[in-house]
């Protein structure tokens, strides 16, 4: 049995840690209110933009924009959205491994995979395993811009005009609850035009300065809409998901602390239990 | 009655401004539009500038955005500001720029990024200490 001064160390070393994973916890909390608002907040944007593409998709435009042509697909672009830091649950782990399986029936099929990895966590697992990685933005802090967004999509976007992918995917946590956070798969391009019976009647817009110019910007717009939207939900997830596992480390420490305390005072009882008899018969020696 | 339409006005920070007005005013990149109520389906981009709603006769409320988009249906005017200047050769360099950061981390091979795999052997080895610990009790 271990001495009772080797149990205080352990004990006050626990205690330590639980320390530190309450105070992640009470942080992750707070955050992920703040988090949640700003997901609250982008949503407007992500409505307003997704209708008039949905008008867009029932005019009978005179020009049809490349990205809303579908091709044979070879080669697929994916957007993968993780977290900067890890201490979050199996959250980043579960992304990975939906994304890698989603990879491997890809290779299945023999289609050429390259990588958007936002999030530093995506980028070192996706090293590690050898993907092909063309585009990766500056890391972003938990509020993200837009604007922070712009390069890395714009490299995606490129790609697929120049016909280096075919297809472009965001895979990211989709915010169910504060308990659930749910990998998620989205097709970005090409758009899929959702048909509206009230729409379809024969029209289309005015277009100025002219149809190519107007639909490139907004639908690069859509596209880093869609991306954002994403990653502020990837971030809602990453602090209810932080906030969950450090409660559990923190209930976990207090167990164990309990265990420890038990362990203690069982072995401070059994020294002076050993002291005593060895001075009664100290005593009876006498 | 005076015939209004509704109108959006939202960034993708938040929403500024909704509710219906008599008459707009968007900065377009081929010159100012005044939009009333029933006009003809337009798409199009937007100037930095001052966007006016005109409420009712008296009352004008204008808001400055850095450009963006405008979309106007019927009854619905909808104006998609942006949080950034935009420009072609500013949205190419920050494309170059995040090629360039994908480039740096794949051709960085002791970095932090390698972090990962460290964490993984160490809690390897520590598995290992454990382990043999414990044969060392049972030998005891």
């Amino acid at each position: 049995m271990a001495s009772g001064k080797e149990i205080r160390g352990k004990i006050s070393s626990v205690k330590n840690t639980q320390k530190i994973t309450r105070a992640m916890e009470m942080v992750a909390a707070s955050k992920m209110r703040k988090a949640q608002v700003q997901m609250e907040e982008s949503r407007p944007y992500a409505e307003k933009i997704q209708k008039v593409i949905g008008h867009l998709a029932n005019a009978h435009p005179e020009y049809q924009h490349l990205y809303m042509q579908s091709r044979e697909v070879k080669r697929i672009g994916l957007v993968v959205v993780s977290s900067d830091r890890g201490l979050c649950g199996g959250l980043n782990t579960n992304l990975f491994k939906f994304s890698l399986n989603q990879m491997k029936q890809w290779d299945k099929d023999e289609l050429d995979v390259s990588l958007c990895t936002i999030g530093s966590k995506g980028s070192a697992f996706f090293k590690r395993v050898g993907a092909k990685i063309i585009s990766q933005p500056e890391s972003l802090s938990d509020t993200p811009n837009i604007e922070a967004l712009i390069g890395s999509v714009k490299v995606m976007l490129d790609a697929f005009t120049n016909g280096e992918i075919d297809q472009l995917v965001l895979v990211y946590n989709k915010f169910v609850n504060t308990m659930t956070q749910q990998p998620t798969l989205e097709q970005l391009l090409p758009l899929k035009a959702e048909e509206n019976e009230d729409l379809s009647h024969h029209w289309d817009y005015i277009y100025e300065p002219d149809a190519e110019d107007v639909l490139d910007s907004l639908l690069a717009r859509y596209i880093e809409s869609r991306v954002y939207q994403g990653v502020v939900e990837n971030i809602a997830c990453e602090q209810s998901a932080r906030m969950v596992a450090m409660k559990s480390a923190s209930d976990n420490a207090g167990d164990l602390i309990d265990e420890l305390q038990l362990a203690y005072n069982k072995a401070r009882q059994a020294a002076i239990t050993q002291e005593l008899s060895e001075i009664v018969a100290g005593a009876a020696a006498v | 009655m005076t015939m209004t339409v509704h109108v959006d006005i939202v960034s993708a920070k938040e929403k500024i401004f909704s509710g219906l007005a008599e008459m707009v005013f968007a900065p377009a990149v081929m010159g100012e539009v005044g939009i009333s109520p029933r006009h003809a389906p337009l798409l199009t981009t937007l100037k930095p500038g001052e966007v006016r709603v005109q409420i009712d006769p008296k009352t004008e409320e204008s808001y400055f955005i850095s450009g963006g988009m405008l979309e106007i249906q019927p009854h619905t005017v909808t104006v998609l500001a942006d949080t950034a200047l935009r420009a072609k050769d500013l949205d190419e360099a920050a494309a170059l720029k995040a090629k360039e950061q994908a480039e740096a981390l794949l051709a960085n091979k002791q970095s932090d990024i390698d972090y990962a795999k460290a964490q993984a052997e160490l809690i390897e080895a520590m598995a290992q200490i454990q382990a043999i610990e414990k044969l060392r009790k049972r030998i005891k």
